[in-house]
């Protein structure tokens, strides 16, 4: 065959069909999002260095004091006060520890689960795949919500409840995705090259797949911690929960409802906060994704 | 036979990326005529494909735009015209074959509705009529049960095929020009011949003037009339094929016919072309080639040189050529 | 195609019925319900006789049975608070659940829609901008804050709307609006990163290249393809619409189905909860499977691949 000189030089062209991006900015750095994840972990973290006050310290005489800018407010309670006189920069900072670690473990280890069947499924095909997927997509489709609402009527609501509710559910999507992605690999050459070597089952796919997955798996999970967050707060807002008097962000816009109008930072400052932790997460999930796998936009 | 289908004049078109402004055309001329295929040869990125794109005005949007020259097919000026009326030169007067065909024919819609769309827009045919054309017109490109075939898929046909049913799209009107970019890249060897000998058959049943795109000389040789072979946007030596092959006229042809290995001929080591493809973002001043030139003078390096006669019917743009004392 | 419609409705089953069993273990896993019923001064004779009463002393796998039974001809028992039909209380309530969800998804898929296609068309443009900023902001915002937010705002407040009750149309808008934000933000992204892919792809071009008119070449060459993405989606998107209209339900009180599951649980009323939960996952199984179907209509290589 002939050699040929012109073809498939790696040249230093983008691809001739790229347009440039107006909003490129998507593709340096997400500083914004990187700061407002690391201060919320930072304040998740030391917690009880941060925060002024006890959250769980009532003084009927200083209920719904307003934060420090409005009139009315004073600088002993930053952000106010809620219905029975806590300090809402506590209970916020307090807050923050039970959404970020519900959703950090939550994520973890539906990830994991997930991970693993999609890995198996992906690998054996067949009945296995046929099995786990069927089991897959009839877990998928289960209410969060609702599990969660009769765990928490069962067992008691707690922490643990919550974790286990959201992530019995949330792991369906990963085992999907990780499956759909393992499919792909299968086909490619280096697996065939693997297992002519004479690697095992175990070894194919913990050296060979499980290190391609990666990239969409890191892309999952930023994305899915959002989601997690905002699952989680709407259980404490129903009652099926963190317990209180453990300050969740959601309970507490529970207890502001009916102030909104009046006393809004009661509800709106932890709704703020939900915002922010969220928003942060999801700019960072889509950056790394364009960054990872910009396949994976679907997602 | 001479009367030219295209005529291009200087035609520069940029393309604005972040990496700079590049110069994707920079100043092509070529004509073709009816029955007369014209070879685009040269690396990727040299410029074959945004040229043969910049004619019918598709090049990839709002990132590039033609910034001067003319085209003109049959006399008539294609950088002026309206969008609208481009739209309407497209298909009827200048159809495209494009490189993959698993990727170029819609995989939700059928052969047959993307067979009788081109048809319905060009001959307004409806109904059974269109059908029967439909039909009629994979016959013409030796698609065998082509009835049966209109209700296929395209995953589901080969290679070989789907490219015949492009090919029979790109002739529904018929065209004036056809441009073929590199149609026979991503078929089996076997399977490129025949499909070589339909163009060729397909020109001459509907007269047509051709430009094929390659980087394939052994495709050059067999199928084009003429030659023009393309460096960082220019053409930098045109002519008949067999000069081309027999007396190229520039160091970058001779380095490319070089660079083919032969039968017989015993050798120790393939040549391959010195250096790096040009970084097209960042030419240097003086001829393009000039860094990579194995006959490199003083002067290529600041001055680009002009087209210069160097034979017959062929062009080069080097310095070698320049007629003594100029 | 057929063949193809027969198996996922025979895998739809066997999920359902797995299912079945999953929510039988947990509704009895709530607790005893008879506690919220008999006063707290029942005697263990009052209990013995309430539980063979209600079928709760026969084994369990006897319970299952004759639950299965029975819901598959839609009798679900009676409601152990309400003492009333269990299918009284859902023929009750899921039309009103069934409406709220319609037109969340309408107005959903009404804005996301061209919202996304033409966020894609017109990339890089103020529209487009607008369109990504709506798109993640939905995504971030809780659903129960901004529901809370409108029903003290804008129907307590400033009274433009009414928060529930059932005054006509405008009854629907706010929950319906709280409900739906999150499907359009979903929508729309996935419509635009699936055009923007598409626009780009070869057949696109070959399409212009014919000299098919622009518009065409959006709506119906590029606009089929992405919507193979978005169709998958879709049944999950579902299924998130179901978990979040408990919330909304709830914050609106709209008296449909995911209130009626809240209810049923606070008062460990095994009966209710058995049947809400079941219904709705044939609801969700039923949607799904039509997802399917659609998806298996618009790409030709999945109806002939099983």
């Amino acid at each position: 065959m002939p050699a040929e000189p012109l073809a498939d030089r790696a040249l230093p062209l983008p691809d001739v069909a790229a347009r440039p991006d107006p909003a490129a900015r998507g593709r340096r750095l997400p500083v914004v999002s990187l700061g407002i994840i690391t201060i919320f972990v930072l304040v998740a973290i030391l917690a009880p260095l941060l925060s002024p006050g006890d959250p769980g310290e009532q003084s009927l005489r200083n209920r719904f004091k307003p934060p420090v800018w409005m009139e009315g407010g004073s600088s002993r309670h930053l952000l106010g006060t809620d219905r029975l006189g806590r300090d809402m920069l506590s209970r916020i900072v307090w807050g923050s520890r039970v959404s970020l670690t519900a959703g950090v473990v939550t994520v973890l280890l539906a990830s994991a689960f997930g991970a693993a069947v999609g890995l198996v499924a992906g690998y054996h095909g067949g009945t296995v795949d046929a099995v786990l997927m069927r089991v897959t997509d009839a877990t998928m489709s289960f209410p969060v919500i609702l599990l969660a609402l009769i765990l928490a009527v069962t067992v008691g609501p707690s922490f643990t409840n919550v974790v286990v509710a959201i992530a019995v559910i949330l792991w369906a999507r990963y085992a999907r995705v990780i499956r759909g992605q393992v499919l792909t690999l299968m086909g490619l050459d280096f697996i065939a090259q693997a297992r002519i070597a004479g690697a095992g089952a175990w070894r194919i796919i913990t050296r060979h797949l499980f290190p391609n997955t990666l990239n969409t798996l890191v892309v999952l999970v930023t994305l899915q911690i959002g989601y997690v967050i905002i699952v989680e707060a709407s259980l404490s807002f129903l009652g099926a929960g963190i317990p209180p008097p453990t300050p969740a962000w959601g309970s507490m816009i529970s207890e502001g409802r009916e102030f909104v109008t009046s006393a809004w930072w009661v509800s709106g400052l932890p709704g703020l906060a939900i915002l922010l932790v969220v928003l942060a997460f999801n700019l960072l999930g889509d950056w790394l994704r364009d960054t990872l796998d910009p396949k994976l936009r679907q997602l | 036979m001479s009367v030219p289908v295209i005529e291009v004049h200087d035609l520069r078109t940029h393309l604005v990326t972040r990496w700079g402004t590049i110069k994707a055309v920079d100043g092509v001329s070529f004509s073709v005529a009816e029955g007369e295929t014209l070879g685009l040869v040269g690396e990727s990125g040299s410029g074959k494909s945004m040229t043969c794109l910049s004619l019918v005005r598709l090049t990839p949007r709002p990132a590039s735009h033609i910034v001067g020259g003319s085209v003109r097919l049959d006399g008539d000026e294609l950088t002026t015209k309206t969008e609208a009326e481009m739209q309407r030169i497209r298909g009827r007067k200048i159809a495209m074959i494009l490189q993959d065909p698993m990727s170029s024919l819609n995989p939700v819609f059928s052969v047959g509705m993307q067979v009788r769309e081109p048809l319905a827009m060009y001959h307004g045919l409806r109904g059974a009529t269109l059908t029967e054309r439909a039909a009629a017109l994979l016959a013409s490109v030796r698609i065998p049960s082509p009835a049966a075939r209109l209700r296929a898929f395209p995953y589901q046909l080969s290679g070989g095929m789907r490219q015949r049913v492009v090919g029979a799209m790109a002739i529904a009107a018929p065209p004036r020009l056809l441009i073929a970019d590199e149609p026979t890249t991503s078929l089996d060897l076997t399977i490129q011949a025949q499909y070589l000998g339909l163009l060729e058959e397909l020109q001459d049943r509907h007269r047509l003037a051709m430009i094929f795109i390659t980087h394939n000389l052994g495709i050059v040789s067999r199928i084009c009339d003429r030659v023009a072979v393309m460096y960082a946007g220019r053409i930098v030596e045109a002519g008949p094929v067999r000069r081309i092959f027999t007396a190229p006229a520039h160091p970058y042809t001779q380095a490319l016919l070089e660079s083919i290995p032969r039968l017989g001929a015993r050798t120790e080591r393939l040549t391959a072309i010195e250096g790096q493809p040009p970084d097209l973002a960042r030419l240097p001043g003086g001829c393009s080639f000039a860094p990579r030139c194995p006959q490199v003078m003083d002067r290529c390096r600041t001055e680009a040189p002009p087209e210069f006669e160097a034979g017959p019917g062929q062009v080069s743009r080097c310095w070698l050529r320049a007629p003594a004392g100029g | 195609m057929i063949r193809f419609v027969v198996s996922r409705v025979l895998q739809s089953l066997v999920a359902l019925a797995i299912l079945s069993v999953v929510v039988f273990v947990l509704a009895r896993a709530t607790g005893d319900p008879l506690q919220l019923i008999l006063p707290m001064s029942a005697t263990p004779e009052e209990y013995a006789e309430a539980r063979h009463y209600l079928g709760l002393d026969r084994p369990y796998v006897e319970q299952y049975l004759s639950f299965v039974g029975r819901a598959v001809t839609g009798d679900f028992g009676n409601s152990l608070r309400a003492r009333r039909p269990v299918i009284e209380l859902i023929q009750e309530r899921l039309p009103n659940s069934l409406r709220l969800a319609a037109f969340a998804m309408g107005i959903s898929l009404s804005i996301a829609f061209p919202l996304g296609i033409l966020a894609a068309v017109k990339k890089g443009t103020g529209l487009d901008r607008t369109a990504q900023v709506i798109a993640v902001l939905g995504q971030s915002l809780p659903t129960f804050w901004v529901a809370i937010v409108l029903v003290e705002v804008v129907a307590g407040r400033l009274q433009w709307l009414p928060a529930g009750g059932n005054q006509g149309f405008t009854s629907y808008v706010l929950p319906g609006f709280t409900l739906g934000w999150f499907v359009v933000a979903g929508m729309m992204r996935l419509l635009r990163s699936g055009m923007l892919e598409v626009l780009d792809s070869e057949y696109v071009k070959l399409a212009r290249v014919k000299g098919v008119v622009e518009h065409r070449v959006v709506w119906m060459h590029a606009l089929k393809n992405a919507l193979i993405p978005v169709v998958t989606f879709a049944g999950i998107y579902f299924s998130i619409l179901v978990t979040t209209a408990i919330v909304v339900e709830t914050v609106f009180a709209w008296p449909g189905l995911g209130r009626l599951a809240y209810e049923g649980i606070s008062s460990r009323d095994f009966p209710v909860i058995q049947a809400v939960v079941l219904t709705t996952a044939a609801i969700v199984a039923v949607v799904n499977l039509s997802v399917d179907c659609l998806y298996a209509v618009i790409d030709p290589r999945i109806r002939h691949a099983r």
